[in-house]
């Protein structure tokens, strides 16, 4: 890439990939945006091109906005707890000699690539329900009443089946983390006279903490947009609607697609300001 | 008071016997060096006696108590690694103060310690950096630091220097046994190297796969060499080992004949060779003469300025009393006579 004609060239050869992106991405955007300053209400044949902010001003001030956020960060906080002080612990289970280790590792990996619906269902059908669920003859087995988990607690049932699927994305990266701290350093600290407990707080901890901070960033980014589950489990009922949900509402349960639109403009901006803000801190955390 | 006992202490890995079973006494306040080459065991032994790893037979014990079941930190004992073995994320001071804070030691004493080993060590101007900002030489000292707060029994050093360039390497020889000289405790020190264990050693332990070949002072070692290993194992440049007809006159299997201990002469001498290669430090100089009587050439030592070159003829002349024999399990007889 150092000559002048090598590097026009070059340039010349990924105009295609570049364009394609930006087609991809920009086209999208755009008309979002664009129909976030429209009344747009296909089922009632309106559609005004320029109304200015109102259907900001609508969607921030609805009362189903502050609770639709908070419920987003309350079922990312969630997840994100189950799957570090899981995902840690498997990690360091897995990394202790055992037989089949190989077998055991992809095992634990499995649930990454069963499909968001999929696995939202079977725990749906399969655990959580209250007449033919798993979880239901676990407790009529030891002679209690069945627990309907999706209604008497939907959204610590919709954090646990996420969980369920991400945590072998943070065991995988834990895992890779502990591996590559130095034996010597722990032995070091069993001379100095470091119990299990201590070794773990003072030495292991610390050694993962660029490792969690990695995941904790790139699960929230994710995290952001969960939607298969909530729709196959509790369609946004009871206190479950999340950011996410609630723009798809707008848009395809009231048909208010500049309303939605908007709704889809704000959850953009939030989650880049949430994405700033972890970028800030983990980069801290990176440097030294 | 450091006084380790080994006493038929035995080490397997799976079937692999690594350490057959083998005593040896440590004295309270000696420096012994463990010497050998790579993968003889020396750091087995080392970790065994730290309770790294567990013994499958015999009894450690630490001041005639019996140490073989406890856990390491227990032991009494401090341990230098390879690697430092610090930790990253902790300061100096916090990497110093780490087990005496296990300890429970108050705050107060901790302090003093710190700004004692800090003081000894050269390291008070940077008891508040990361060891990642530190040169090799300080990471090897944070690590002693480590080591002498918890006022051990004994210290275990294991391969400390290799990771150190060669000048540093000297100056830190000479101030562990500076530490040894003032703290007089215990010290078991770990090495593949046979001019530190000379030099820094009042006893060296010598091991070949697990075996101890000789213990013995290091002048002890030089001057009778308990078996042809050995031999060839101490003593820089080697010895050279001459076998068949030339040995048979000696009525030996093997003899040894040092570098220093060959003179050159003008005409005659036992053996007459072609130099090779030579080696000029200056105070010395070493010949690789090529001489029928051996395979590898052999390495004479001259003084500084001796005017021969490649390709010209020696004769060399062994100093009788300072030939050594070794029989055909390559054993030392009797001096000389
Ligand atoms: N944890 C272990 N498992 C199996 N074999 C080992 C283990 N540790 C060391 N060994 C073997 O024991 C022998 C001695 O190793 P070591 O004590 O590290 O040698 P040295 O320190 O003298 O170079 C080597 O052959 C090595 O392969
Ligand atoms: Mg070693």
């Amino acid at each position: 890439m150092a000559t002048e004609h090598s590097k026009s060239s070059a340039r010349f050869m990924i105009a295609p990939a570049v364009f394609v992106l930006l087609v991809w991405m920009l086209v999208p955007l755009c008309m979002t945006l664009y129909f976030s300053f429209a009344d747009y209400r296909p089922m009632r044949n309106t559609f005004d091109a320029w109304i200015g902010f109102s259907n900001y001003a609508s969607f921030l001030t609805s009362s189903s906005f502050l609770s639709s956020v908070m419920v987003t960060l309350q079922m990312v906080a969630g997840i994100l707890l189950i799957t570090i002080g899981g995902g840690v612990a498997l990690a360091l289970l897995l990394d202790q000699p055992m037989f089949g280790q190989g077998i055991v590792r992809i095992l634990v990996i499995a649930p990454f690539f069963v499909m968001p619906t999929v696995s939202a269902l079977v725990w749906k059908n399969m655990f959580f329900n209250v007449d033919n669920g798993l979880f239901s003859y676990l407790w009529k087995f030891f002679g209690a009443q069945p627990y309907d988990f999706l209604s008497q607690s939907p959204l610590l049932s919709i954090v646990v089946i996420v969980a369920w699927q991400w945590l072998p994305f943070a065991t995988l990266i834990l895992l890779t983390a502990v591996q590559s701290l130095s034996s010597e350093q722990l032995e070091a600290a069993e001379m100095d006279g470091a119990p299990g407990y201590s070794r773990f707080w003072y030495i292991i901890l610390p050694h993962l903490s660029r490792a969690i901070t990695v995941v904790i960033l790139i699960q929230t980014i994710f995290l952001l947009s969960i939607f298969a589950e909530i729709f196959v489990t509790t369609n946004g009922a009871f206190g479950t609607r999340t950011l996410t949900y609630l723009v798809y509402q707008r848009v395809l349960e009231s048909q208010n697609i500049g309303l939605g639109s908007a709704g889809g403009i704000v959850a953009v901006i939030l989650a880049n300001i949430v994405a700033i803000f972890l970028m800030r801190i983990v980069g801290k955390n990176l440097d030294n | 008071m450091g006084r380790i006992t080994l006493d038929k202490v035995q080490k397997k890995f799976g079937e692999v016997e690594v350490i057959p079973p083998l005593d040896l006494t440590i004295e309270d306040g000696e420096f012994v060096v463990f010497v050998g080459p790579s993968g003889c065991g020396k750091s087995t032994l080392l970790r065994l006696i730290a309770g790294l790893e567990d013994v499958t037979g015999g009894e450690i014990r630490i001041d005639g108590k019996p140490a073989t079941d406890l856990p390491p930190a227990k032991r009494g004992l401090a341990m230098v690694f390879q690697s430092y073995a610090l930790y990253p994320h902790m300061s100096v001071r916090k990497n110093i103060a780490f087990p005496m804070k296990m300890a429970g030691m108050d705050q107060a004493e901790q302090e003093r310690r710190i700004t004692k080993a800090a003081d000894a060590l050269n390291l008070t101007d940077y008891l508040d950096r990361r060891p990642g900002q530190l040169s090799g030489g300080q990471r090897q000292r944070v690590a002693i630091g480590r080591a002498i707060v918890r006022e051990p029994a004994a210290f275990l050093f294991d391969e400390p220097l290799s990771n150190l360039d060669a000048a540093l390497r000297v100056g830190m020889r000479m101030e562990i046994s500076e530490l040894h000289k003032t703290l007089a405790t215990t010290m078991v020190y770990v090495t593949h190297d046979q001019v530190e264990a000379m030099t820094m050693a009042d006893k060296i332990v010598v091991l070949r796969a697990g075996h101890i070949e000789q213990v013995g002072s290091p002048l002890e070692l030089y001057k009778a060499p308990r078996n042809t290993f050995v031999a060839g194992f101490i003593g820089s440049p080697k010895m050279n080992l001459l076998t068949g007809a030339t040995a048979a006159k000696h009525n030996a299997s093997t003899i040894g004949i040092r570098p220093e201990h060959l003179d050159v002469v003008s005409e005659g001498g036992t053996f007459t060779g072609r130099v090779g290669v030579a080696e000029h430090l200056g105070s010395d100089t070493f010949f690789h003469v090529h001489i029928p009587e051996m395979t590898e050439p052999m390495t004479v030592r001259a003084g500084g300025e001796v005017g021969l070159r490649h390709g010209d003829t020696i004769h060399l002349e062994p100093r009788a009393e300072h030939i050594h024999r070794f029989d055909d399990k390559g054993l030392r007889f009797a001096c000389h006579a």
